[in-house]
């Protein structure tokens, strides 16, 4: 689960990293206050969770309060990059001398969790990674020694042009940058950029979190946030909360199936056939009627969906049991459309007999249903 | 395989007076599997499908000779499970679990890393060796037909489909690992190549990947470094899954650069691996 900038930044402070004065506005008229509070230049930062806000024209600098209240006023309400502008950060605007880069993340291929820092901050990591390697330090931690003040020294010392006054807040910083990642069960925090000011206070001037979703049981605070996610689609949010494994696609093919590698190779096949999927919904091992029924019921209330596939390969799964649900949904669903069925495995005959009682066509493979759905 | 599971895996079954446990367990009996012993706390002296059921993984493995374990654990002790399994001895711990934090699994991979113990897992199906009747694992019985093909795969049902097509041709299995469909898992594609590069049974292999990681680039890169002597074929599943959005498994995500199904497909290119457009392809593209 992505946090926005300001719940980022709120934990951040918690644990005594510096972050930049400011307050969140939903609306002008608050913007302006802020701006008028804080009594100097500042930065109004759309609190969306997509990355590149920037680049996008998300975020905007204002001289004084009146130009907050203009700039917030365009701002919100306004969509970047396909997410709503529900709410600014209004933040004093720093005067920044140097921009570093710091982050602790997991790097899945060596099963690790990694620390990174580079004296270029401010910019694309993965590109400055790419281009000159040699300035982006990574310490891969091993779980069972950890991330200690001494190896922090060891990496921020190798920094380019990190001066001397600066190591050792640069150092504690990553320390705690670490335990942040422990404590709340991070697959990212990331702080870019992070500012060294005037004064040599080093502040997080940015901040991304994102919090491991299987972790959110040990995460209460979240609780809120976790039932209705402010990146999902409202489809998806009200299929999580059935439990189904729920994508929006683009296309107009509704796509369901058991297992999310399967459920993705129709949609990949679709594709090849020259379709396009409108959604992406696994129903997961061993479902149940009601499942598929809820599951049905919402791939059909998309209005882009001109017609279904249901791909099924039963192993915990029971044919019969999905046949069911979706003649179930298929009764309930109000608006009903075009359904393509392949069915195989554990009681396929019964599911088959079931399915062409109420007089849906089934098929033996997926290649064959793939090829009607899109003819239907 | 020898080197995972085979006739001498003696099996023990973690969980396995929950529901998943005690169906999983009749099943891998029928298969022919040698489960030999269950673990539930609490529950020590019970049977389930005949099978003794003990409060501790040492007293399994003391009493009944247990080397492999699977584990049915729910996720917020599945962790736990798998430390105790570490502990006593177990040689092989296939976690069947899903939705276990990584910061778990990071932890239970590096323990098991150092005592040289595998780790299958998490968000498996398992692995079952179709010649030699050891199935760790959750998959169908009836799809899989002894022969010669290995599968390493990132999804469930997806194997299942592909060793279909696999027993339709003729050609059958010889062992099929779900590597998992988390972002951390233990055992890896470059692990299981080596493994079944010596193993006997297996003439070709089909590597079943997804969108997200870099595990399928790796393996690629494996293949050609050491000039791979079976033929191998790869799918990659979630070509058409647009960037940033979970894809069902919790690796499956594209995240910027990293993990698009054409910087995989590319890397297999390079290493003269033919990536299979459709699974009705594979079999095709396999030359044994």
């Amino acid at each position: 689960m992505k946090l926005f900038e300001f719940e980022s930044k709120k934990i951040l402070q918690k644990y005594g990293i510096a972050i930049p004065r400011g307050h969140v506005a939903t609306n002008p008229d608050q913007a302006e206050t802020i701006a008028k509070e804080l009594g100097r230049p500042v930065v109004l930062k759309s609190q969306v969770l997509v990355s590149g806000r920037g680049k996008a024209g998300g975020i905007l600098f204002a001289d004084n309060a009146a130009e907050a209240r203009r700039i917030a006023s365009n701002l919100i309400g306004s969509t970047i990059k396909g997410s709503v502008v529900d709410s600014l950060l209004v933040e004093e605007k720093l005067d920044i001398q140097q921009q570093f880069y710091a982050s602790v993340t997991i790097d899945r291929q060596s099963r690790r969790y990694i620390v990174l820092a580079s004296s270029s901050g401010g910019v694309d990591i993965e590109e400055v990674a790419r281009a000159t390697p040699d300035k982006v330090l990574r310490h891969w931690i091993d779980p069972e020694v950890g991330f200690g003040e001494e190896t922090a020294t060891e990496m921020v010392r190798r920094i380019s042009d990190v001066d001397k006054g600066a190591v050792s807040k640069f150092t504690s910083l990553i320390v705690t940058l670490h335990k942040v990642t422990m404590e709340y069960d991070a697959e990212l925090v990331e702080l870019n950029p992070l500012a060294r000011t005037r004064t040599g206070e080093l502040v997080a001037a940015d901040a991304r979190m994102i919090i491991d979703d299987n972790a959110l049981f040990r995460h209460p605070e979240f609780e809120g946030r976790s039932q209705q996610r402010i990146e999902d689609t409202a489809r998806e949010a009200e299929a999580r909360r059935y439990n189904l494994s729920y994508v929006d696609l683009s296309g107009d093919i509704g796509i369901i199936g058991n297992g999310a590698g399967l459920v993705m190779a129709t949609m990949d096949l679709v594709h090849h056939f020259g379709g396009r999927a409108a959604n992406f919904l696994d129903i997961g091992g061993g479902a149940q009627t009601e499942t598929i029924k809820r599951g049905l019921m919402t791939v059909m209330s998309k209005p882009e969906v001109r017609a279904v596939l249901v791909n099924i390969l039963g192993g915990i799964t029971r044919c019969d049991v999905v046949a069911e649900g979706i003649v179930q949904g298929l009764v309930e669903a109000e608006i009903k459309k075009p359904i393509a069925v392949r069915l195989m495995g554990t009681n396929e005959e019964e599911g088959a007999r079931i399915l062409r009682r109420a007089g849906i066509h089934v098929y033996p493979d997926m290649e064959t249903a793939a090829r009607e759905v899109l003819r239907l | 395989m020898r080197s995972i599971v085979d006739e001498k895996s003696r099996i023990l079954v973690q969980g396995i007076t929950g529901n998943e446990g005690k169906f999983h367990t009749e099943a891998m009996l029928s298969f022919g599997t040698k489960v030999v012993a269950g673990v539930t706390p609490g529950k020590g002296g019970q049977e389930v499908h005949g099978v003794p059921v003990f409060d501790t993984v040492s007293q399994a493995v003391s009493e009944k000779g247990a080397n492999t374990s699977i584990v049915f654990v729910p996720a917020r002790f599945a962790p736990k499970a798998v430390n105790e399994a570490i502990e006593a001895g177990i040689e092989t711990i296939v976690v069947i679990t899903e939705l276990i934090p990584q910061k778990d699994s990071i932890e239970f991979i590096a323990m098991a890393e150092k005592k040289g113990v595998i780790i299958v897992g998490p968000n498996t199906p398992g692995i079952i060796n179709v010649p030699q009747k050891a199935k760790v694992g959750i998959m169908p019985n009836h799809i899989f037909k002894p022969g010669i093909v290995g599968i390493a795969s990132r999804s469930g049902t997806l194997t299942y489909e592909i060793a279909w097509h696999i027993s339709n041709a003729g050609l059958g299995q010889s062992t099929c690992v779900g590597i998992g469909g988390d972002a951390i898992v233990g055992l890896d594609f470059v692990k299981l190549l080596q493994m079944f590069r010596d193993d006997k049974e297996t003439k070709g292999v089909v590597l079943v990947g997804e969108v997200g990681g870099k595990a399928e680039e790796l393996a690629a890169h494996y293949i050609k470094e050491t000039n791979y002597p079976k033929s191998v074929v790869a799918y990659i599943a979630g070509r058409s899954a647009p960037p940033e959005k979970r894809m069902g498994h919790a690796g499956a995500i594209v995240m910027g650069n990293v993990g698009t199904a054409q910087s995989k497909i590319d890397a297999f290119a390079v290493a003269g691996v033919p990536v299979a457009q459709k699974l009705s392809d594979i079999t095709k593209l396999l030359n044994l």
